[in-house]
């Protein structure tokens, strides 16, 4: 049962990922996005990760999702290249790199066998206080620095941001001066 | 009153206070070299001399603190200036006879050259007056000079000696090239009546000049060198006191062993420390540079190159006389250089015709006498030539110097003629230093030449040979050089109308010198002869020095008969005046007699005037092949190979950079191309079982 | 429920859509797709830590899910502000026109 629906699920991901690239409007891509993001949330569900799963679906499919259609609607760009200039020996080239890479990837992942210490995240605890407040517990106690760190990187991104979206038009330009003309 | 003096001296204040001799000259050194400029030309004509003065005072009352007690030395230690394992170098001063002696020379002779140079570095042209444009360079070099031939006299180790060995060269050097900018002097070819004239080598320009000073000195340099490591490694300190008493304690066997034969360990350490006196006081075969010295401005000739910094041999060989008297095979080389180097030297000044370089080979003639004092074991006799040498040979300078001042720089003297009655002074003192250097009977140099010759005579018949024949050249080509200059009809009008007696600032420095160089004799004067005749007046010098002088063994010390002496006595006396006399009738009585010498004796005469062509011979065999040593490896391998290397290597990465920049083509895809790659080859390495080597990590 | 399907298929699922993200980041030329599939292989990275994190009872490998998540939305923010902008000066998200930072 798990495993057909693993299954099931892994193939509309993959699917889902194939129609991201392989798709000349870049709305429908964003759309096949979403897809995908909704599979990955979905196996966080069968992985016992449930809050990450609701986070994933919050972060990735409702918001970034969302931004990169709006930019898409911003730019009006909506076509990509044909996919007729997609056939290029370098293109030939990249997709035998890609599945040399997999296939590495895949026989080290088959091949070695995935050991190491078991920790205390088990499911029981979980049932007992909740992976929510057990995740919370985590990041505010051991975890603290580097929740500071991704908030002070959250900041730089947004002055990063509204600095590169201000219109130079609008805005006085700075250490202009007004001199009285002699 | 007595006892208060006494008490005075006790204390030992100016042998304390004699590290300020150095300091005082240099910070006059370090003023004018700073402010010098700023001040203006009669402020630093004002603080050069003073400070020498000043030094000149410390030094007689330690020479007087020194004679009150009796001669011994006395260390003044500054501080420890290296300790490494077990060499230790204090920076001390050693306060004894002799350096007493070379202090008051340095800074007496020093202090009159210093103001003399204030108005020769001055030139006066229809009123007004003109210092050299680098005025104060000039002082801060003298003054530089002198603290560092005091740090040569007063240092109490071989290190402090070596160091300021080094650096009166490099003030040598400094000053002989201080007119930098001028360039060789041509000269022209000297005339003979009835025969084929003969050409003079062009002088060798200031700058060249100096560079040929400091190259041959630093031949010399590294023996003296290797003679302190030497030193050393023999005996474990440079420590003149510790050095000297460890050698004393096994003088007599170095001494045995090298009268057999044997050349010991002493030996090797004293032919070393010959080989740097032979380059600093230019003796055969390194005394090449010092006529050309004469290139420097006239007060640097007589205080550097006549008086003091040659000097610097003869005193390194006196204070180190433990070391020479137990190497006698050594000693008796000194000797034979030394008397060498007078003879030849006095050959080739028979008959140069630049005012200067007569004396410049006088000078290394001189030194040539004073090394064959000291090679025959007569130190206080070297140290008392040394002293009236400086005395008549700085009058001599200063008063060459002075008719140059006056006609305009012309040094050459078959343009000269008559100047006596234009310059009296000069003329007068000219005269009284050239009696003293021709050995006159009573005259400081006589004194002083008789006792070397009276002690070579004990040595060896033969190097006194060599010795009085030298002292007959020496007295004839300075008193050519004085009739050729100062009598007769001027040679040239124009030359001589321009010519005009120097100011107070160059005569009066000129009297005192030749005052001393006629009274000098006075510190030396001859006791075995005067005892003989019944007077017993000490030889001043002699007792002054004693206490340096360490002997060796106990051999009685046996003085010649009283009749040798007394006709050794009236044999130089009578071939100094007869030298003059000869003199007097070849260049005033009968002009055409040197013509016709020359003439019959052509080829005689040109190697003379060529200074037999050793410049020439050590172009062609030293100069040149080094030089196209230098350039070969210059062009060939430092040019092309190494150059090819490394400009090669700068080349080839700019090339290489030229081409990979062009990977970097903007294309962020291809970037990403690139980093996916490298991607795939770290994963695969990692995945597939690959492990970095240690060395990565 | 945990057990059914092995770590290695989540790791190899992982992988495939790795490749996927990064064949698309090489083929593509725009640059909103190329956002896109760095996306999805955040994603797939994302997976393998959370595959981990459940097969090993670590709850690491959920934390540094979110930080990746968080530089996840930064570098959407600021990726796709910089391509509003690039767009007012040249009109374009093809990043073949974007080639002036060249050697």
């Amino acid at each position: 049962m798990e495993l057909t629906i693993f299954i099931i699920v892994a193939v509309l991901s993959v699917v889902s990922a194939l129609g991201v690239i392989f798709n000349k409007n870049v709305v429908y891509s964003a759309l096949f996005l979403l897809v995908n993001f909704l599979t990955i949330a979905v196996f966080y569900l069968m992985l016992n990760a449930q809050f990450l799963g609701m986070v994933q679906i919050l972060v990735y499919a409702g918001a970034i999702v969302v931004l990169i259609l709006f930019v898409v609607m911003l730019l009006g760009e909506q076509l990509g290249e044909d996919i007729s200039s997609w056939v290029t020996p370098a293109n030939g080239v990249i997709i035998v790199l890609a599945l040399i890479l997999l296939t590495i990837i895949g026989t080290a992942v088959t091949d070695y066998p995935t050991t190491g210490a078991k920790g205390d995240f088990t499911p029981e605890l979980i049932q007992e206080y909740g992976q929510a407040e057990m995740i919370g517990v985590t990041l505010f106690t051991d975890y603290l620095l580097s929740v500071q760190l991704a908030g002070v990187l959250l900041l730089v991104g947004i002055v990063g941001v509204i600095w590169l979206a201000r219109n130079d038009e609008q805005l006085p330009a700075t250490g202009d001066v007004p001199t009285k003309e002699a | 009153m007595i006892g208060n003096w006494q008490s005075v001296i006790d204390k030992q204040r100016m042998t304390n206070l004699i590290w300020l001799v150095i300091a005082l000259p240099l910070a006059g050194a370090l003023f004018n070299g700073i402010f010098g400029r700023r001040v203006g030309y009669q402020v630093v004509a004002k603080v050069a001399p003073t400070m020498v003065f000043l030094a000149f005072l410390i030094g007689l009352g330690g020479a007087f603190e020194t004679y009150a007690r009796h001669g011994k030395a006395q260390l003044v230690t500054l501080w420890t200036w290296a300790e490494i394992g077990e060499l230790n170098i204090p920076i001390s001063f050693l306060v004894d006879p002799l350096s007493m002696t070379m202090v008051l020379v340095i800074t007496g002779v020093g202090f009159l050259i210093h103001i003399y140079a204030t108005d020769y570095m001055v030139h006066h042209h229809h009123g007004e007056t003109h210092p050299d444009r680098d005025f104060a360079r000039f002082f801060t070099f003298l003054n530089l000079f002198i603290a560092s031939m005091l740090v040569l006299v007063l240092g109490d180790n071989y290190l402090m000696m070596f160091i300021g060995w080094e650096l009166v060269g490099a003030c040598s050097y400094l000053l002989i090239g201080f007119w930098h900018d001028r360039g060789d002097d041509p000269q022209p070819a000297i005339e003979i009546e009835g025969g084929e004239a003969v050409q003079v080598a062009p002088l060798l320009s200031p700058a060249a000049s100096g560079m040929k000073a400091f190259v041959v000195n630093r031949i010399g340099d590294v023996g003296f060198a290797l003679g302190v490591f030497l030193i050393w490694t023999t005996f474990g300190t440079l420590q003149f006191d510790q050095l000297f008493s460890r050698i004393a304690s096994s003088a007599e066997m170095y001494r045995e062993s090298a009268l057999h034969g044997e050349f010991t360990v002493i030996s090797m350490i004293a032919l070393l420390l010959f080989i740097g006196a032979m380059g600093k006081s230019a003796q055969i075969p390194l005394y090449v540079w010092l006529p050309d010295a004469m290139a420097g401005p006239t007060p640097v000739s007589a205080l550097i190159h006549a008086a003091t910094m040659v000097t610097a041999g003869i005193y390194m060989i006196v204070r180190s006389n433990i070391i020479y008297t137990s190497a006698p095979n050594v000693s008796f080389l000194v000797a034979m250089v030394g008397a060498l180097t007078a003879f030849f030297a006095a050959t080739i000044a028979l008959v140069q015709v630049d005012l200067k370089r007569v004396l410049a080979y006088s000078t290394v003639s001189q030194l040539g006498y004073m090394f064959m004092a000291v090679g025959v074991g007569a130190y206080t006799a070297g140290m008392f030539h040394l002293v009236t040498h400086a005395f008549f040979k700085a009058c001599l300078f200063l008063g060459a110097g002075s008719v140059m001042h006056a006609l305009g720089d012309v040094i050459d003297i078959r343009r000269m003629g008559g100047l006596r009655k234009k310059m009296p002074h000069t003329a007068m003192t000219f005269y009284l230093g050239g009696l003293a250097l021709a050995g006159f009977p009573l005259t400081a140099g006589f004194f002083s030449k008789d006792e070397i010759l009276a002690k070579t005579f004990e040595y060896s018949p033969m190097l006194w040979g060599i010795g009085i024949v030298t002292a007959g050249m020496t007295a004839f080509y300075t008193f050519r050089a004085i009739f050729l200059a100062f009598e007769g009809e001027p040679r040239d009008q124009e030359l001589y109308d321009h010519a005009h007696e120097n100011r107070l600032a160059v005569t009066a420095p000129l009297w005192i010198l030749a005052v001393l160089a006629i009274f000098g004799g006075l510190l030396g004067l001859p006791a075995p002869l005067l005892h003989g005749v019944g007077i017993d007046i000490p030889h001043a010098m002699e007792n002054w020095l004693h206490p340096v002088i360490q002997q060796v063994g106990h051999h009685e010390v046996h003085h010649l008969p009283f009749i040798t002496e007394l006709a050794l006595f009236l044999i130089s006396g009578f071939l100094g005046v007869a030298s003059i006399g000869l003199a007097y009738y070849f260049y005033i009585v009968d002009r055409s007699i040197p013509q016709n010498l020359a003439r019959s004796t052509h080829p005689i005469f040109a190697l003379l005037v060529n200074k037999y062509y050793i410049d020439e011979l050590y172009n062609t065999v030293f100069v040149k092949p080094a030089l196209t040593l230098s350039n070969t490896m210059s062009r060939g391998i430092d040019q092309t190979l190494i150059d090819g290397i490394v400009d090669g290597s700068a080349y080839g990465i700019a090339e290489l950079g030229k081409y990979l920049s062009q990977l970097q083509n903007g294309f962020i895809s291809r970037y990403a191309l690139a980093t996916f790659i490298g991607v795939l080859f770290l994963v695969g390495y990692f995945f597939l079982g690959g492990q970095f080597p240690n060395w990565i990590y | 429920m945990i057990g059914a399907v092995p770590l290695s298929y989540y790791l190899l699922l992982s992988a495939i859509l790795f490749t996927i993200g990064a064949g698309g980041v090489l083929i593509r030329r725009n640059a909103i797709i190329i956002l896109m599939c760095v996306e999805m292989m955040m994603n797939a990275v994302n997976l393998t830590f959370v595959a981990f994190s459940s097969y090993l009872d670590s709850a690491t490998g959920q934390i540094f899910v979110f930080m990746v998540m968080v530089v996840a939305a930064v570098e959407v923010a600021v990726g796709l502000a910089l391509l509003v902008e690039l767009n007012r000066h040249k009109e374009a998200v093809n990043i073949d026109e974007f080639n002036s930072l060249k050697g």
